[in-house]
């Protein structure tokens, strides 16, 4: 194993374990803003904790589709994750077009979890996993039009180096995220800024926060992911919570990846780790002073995602 | 028609008896003329439990300040009002619940109290549920169980999408018959009776003890001519206006929470404590239950105290004035807000909604204006006209402004004339009752209009006690607002409504 490949697995390792922190600080964020003390920023954990040891209730319609769904879900954000350049170090499974992969092995998490839903019969879920489908819907092609454009600056960046055999490598999310677009931008490319302000609002809407969704409303007709997963318990609900907590550092590395310069190794991991905290903070911000928006107008702020991603693609071009 | 004023006590006697046609004429002309059903009821010839009933109806004309009462002979069946007069629908279904009463040609004739049963077969399969058919119509059942800290009822939606095309609320869950506990509290003596009867009404609504004490004393006060003094006005003021506070300050928070805003959701609900414990330092209780008493008050405050109150209520209408502010300036609360379970003037008339409900779609209903208890000087009803839940938080919020200015006008009366502590006694309760008369309070609740009514009968005795809460004529409302709306939006629009589950199930 070479030096490049342990130090992927420590980062690997850093971001299982760190996860359930993010929404400890998000929650220590909006106590403080609402000025309450707030529950301990280890929440998480010890919720993990508590679930692993208990048992499992599961209604009398349901199937095995039901019982899969939070471990179909808890592995495909795993092997997504594993696909990501992680604190600068790239991904040993990434190659090129890993970007697809990645996007659907979320989707199928998605998939998973919609069909666990609807395995219930309660219509309450039915309508969450009806939401989650149309919205996941609408954030799909904003995700792809900023892939597309990071694509096409790393096709650019490698041609531009004359090294083309590794045209195929520039594809992959390692490629991208690995310290190259933050290099471009700190060398007066402003358009590339618009595609970190677009993964923080996908990292909303992926992970239903405000303004998308309210992960603390107990209103079940409000409700979009909360209310699918309302009847798993036990081990299959610590799957879901600690899948929310990964799916959550993958936007935020995301994001943490086109933020970040190319640094020595360690700094470079550093400053990540910061960032992802920071944005993790920023959630909490963002929480506490705007309210939700009603469900019609979702569409309206993935609209303008779109359109973003899309002017930074446009400009990327024009260069 | 037979018209009085709304202080004075009615004489049976020169009420003529129309037949049931005569009757429904009557009304409906008189609603269609700015009348206002106040209640309409069953009244029973003697107090004899099943004795035969006929109608009683008792409307209100806000401008002119009078009241009017029409009533039958009894009667088993009569042509039912709603189809003409929608204020009507929840009374009808009422009478036939609880006097067995038909009205005849009723649109939607079932039970308003009767809780369904777990299954829906039993008794309650003879009343199904209102459907919508079609391949892509789905059904949404919430409840009674609620996924909060909240009172049961059932709420079955017709959906289409996300749209919603009916909405129907099946109450009854929390029904005790507080009704029948009142007329049956005489049988305690007559020393008991009355203090007995305010407790149970101090319980009607749990959230608007004050008012409903309020309602009751002021109905009794009326029957029996007795004079109330000026303090114990203010004082029982100062309770009324400290509920609508913590009421509106925690309403408002409700609101902000459902829409996920925080700051204002977390305040409110500390500042809304903060209101309650000076009701606990009035009378001790926070909510105000043991403050009133017939023809007074049980507490009285000396000037320190009442420096005491000024000064912690001016500290707690600060606090609550920025927390709601800071909501209704952001930007994303307003849009939120602004649209969302719109209900129009025409609907809200016809209806005959109340309170704050009724005020945010412009009508001016408000008992402290129309239907004062006091002689002391009030305040304007507070209106806005877009009838959607921005409307009905921001008639809370400038409510909120007023009560602040009249309770510390009362706590600094209250300071300035000590010595005469004529509160601290109130007089003994009347052991008879006159005979044959029918009174009526209004009291501004709140959350609206509660109306307490009482017929007597040869001997005195009580023959009917009606009370009618703010919610019983609001729930209807809840469910037209939601009508073409969004599902998701319902938690919302319910909030905003804030209704009573109790109240209504009496």
């Amino acid at each position: 194993m070479n030096q490049g490949t342990v130090f992927y697995l420590i980062q690997l390792f850093l971001a299982l374990i760190l996860a359930p922190l993010l929404p400890g600080i998000i929650n220590r964020v909006k106590a403080r803003f609402a000025g309450r003390q707030g529950k301990p920023l280890l929440q998480t954990y010890y919720d993990l904790a508590r679930l692993l040891r208990k048992g499992e209730v599961i209604g009398r319609t349901a199937t095995w589709t039901f019982s899969a769904g939070p471990g179909v879900a808890l592995a495909a954000t795993l092997c997504a994750l594993a696909l990501l350049p992680l604190g600068g170090a790239p991904s040993p499974l990434g190659f090129g077009g890993d970007f697809l992969l990645a996007a659907y092995l979320l989707g199928m998490g998605r998939f998973a979890l919609i069909l666990a839903a609807l395995d219930t019969g309660s219509s309450f879920e039915g309508m969450g996993a009806s939401r989650e489908a149309a919205f996941s819907a609408l954030a799909e092609p904003v995700l792809f039009l900023v892939f597309l454009m990071l694509t096409s600056l790393s096709l650019d960046l490698v041609r531009h180096t004359g090294q083309s055999a590794e045209l195929v490598a520039a594809l992959s999310l390692s490629a991208m995220f690995g310290g190259q677009a933050t290099e471009a931008w700190l060398a007066g490319r402003a358009e590339l800024l618009l595609a970190p302000a677009v993964f923080f609002v996908l990292l909303l809407v992926e992970n239903c926060r405000i303004p998308v969704d309210d992960p603390n409303t107990h209103l079940e007709l409000t409700m979009i992911h909360e209310v699918m997963v309302l009847d798993h318990s036990g081990p299959n609900l610590a799957m879901i919570v600690y899948g929310a907590a990964l799916k959550l550092w993958f936007f935020a590395a995301l994001t943490a990846g086109l933020l970040t310069p190319p640094l020595p190794l360690w700094q470079q991991a550093g400053l990540c780790l910061l960032i992802i905290l920071a944005l993790a903070a920023a959630v909490g911000v963002v929480e506490s002073v705007m309210a939700r928006l009603r469900l019609t107008r979702i569409p309206h702020l993935l609209g303008g995602a779109a359109a973003l991603a899309s002017l930074a693609l446009i400009l990327t071009q024009v260069r | 028609m037979f018209s009085f004023d709304y202080r004075q006590p009615a004489d049976m006697d020169s009420l003529p008896l129309l037949d049931a046609a005569e009757l429904r004429r009557r009304v409906i002309r008189a609603v269609d003329g700015g009348w206002r059903m106040l209640a309409f009821f069953g009244l029973p010839e003697t107090a004899r439990p099943g004795a035969p009933a006929g109608l009683c109806c008792v409307l209100a004309h806000d401008a002119t300040r009078t009241l009017a009462a029409l009533r039958t002979p009894p009667l088993e069946q009569f042509p039912s009002l709603t189809p003409d007069c929608p204020q009507a629908h929840y009374f009808e279904r009422e009478m036939y619940e609880q006097w067995g009463l038909e009205p005849v040609g009723h649109p939607w004739l079932k039970p308003v109290r009767r809780a369904p049963d777990a299954e829906g077969d039993g008794e309650s399969a003879a009343y199904p549920f209102y459907r919508a058919d079609g391949d892509e119509v789905h059904e949404v059942a919430v409840g009674p169980v609620h996924a909060g800290i909240i009172e049961p009822g059932h709420f079955r939606f017709q959906c289409y999408g996300e749209n919603v095309l009916h909405l129907e609320i099946a109450l009854g869950y929390q029904h005790r018959g507080l009704e029948a506990m009142l007329a049956a509290a005489s049988a305690y003596g007559p020393a008991q009776t009355t203090a007995r009867r305010l407790l149970l009404l101090e319980c009607a609504a749990g959230d608007s003890s004050v008012a409903h004490a309020t309602a009751h004393c002021v109905l009794w006060e009326r029957l029996t001519g007795q004079d109330v003094p000026e303090r114990a006005w203010l004082l029982r003021r100062v309770g009324l206006e400290l509920e609508r506070l913590a009421n509106h300050c925690g309403d408002l928070g409700a609101i902000a929470g459902d829409t996920g805003f925080l700051p204002t959701s977390s305040w409110n609900g500390r500042i809304r404590g903060d209101f309650l414990n000076m009701t606990a330092s009035v009378c001790g209780n926070r909510f105000g239950r043991g403050l009133l008493r017939y023809g007074g008050t049980a507490h009285d405050l000396c000037p320190e105290e009442c420096e005491d109150l000024t000064t912690r209520l001016r500290a707690a209408g600060r606090d609550a004035r920025g927390a709601v502010d800071i909501m209704l300036d952001a930007a994303s609360v307003r849009d939120r807000l602004n649209g969302t379970g719109a209900l129009n003037r025409a609907d809200a008339r016809a209806l005959g909604l109340v309170g704050v409900a009724a005020r945010a779609c412009g009508l001016p209903l408000d008992a402290r204006f129309h239907a004062p208890v006091s002689d002391l000087p009030g305040t304007e009803p507070c209106l806005e006209q877009s009838g959607d839940v921005l409307a009905r938080a921001l008639v809370r919020s400038r409510e909120m402004d007023d009560s602040l200015a009249l309770v510390e006008a009362d706590l600094s009366r209250l300071a300035a004339r000590t010595g005469a502590r004529t509160a601290a006694t109130p007089p003994a309760p009347p052991s008879r009752l006159p005979a044959r008369k029918l009174a009526v309070a209004q009291v501004e609740g709140w959350r609206g209009e509660i109306c307490h009514l009482a017929v007597t009968d040869a001997e005195g005795e009580l023959l009917a006690c009606k009370i009618v809460d703010p919610s019983f004529h609001n729930w209807p409302g809840l469910a037209l607002a939601m009508r073409n709306g969004q599902i998701s939006d319902f938690p919302l629009c319910n909030k905003s409504f804030n209704l009573s589950y109790c109240g209504h199930d009496l």
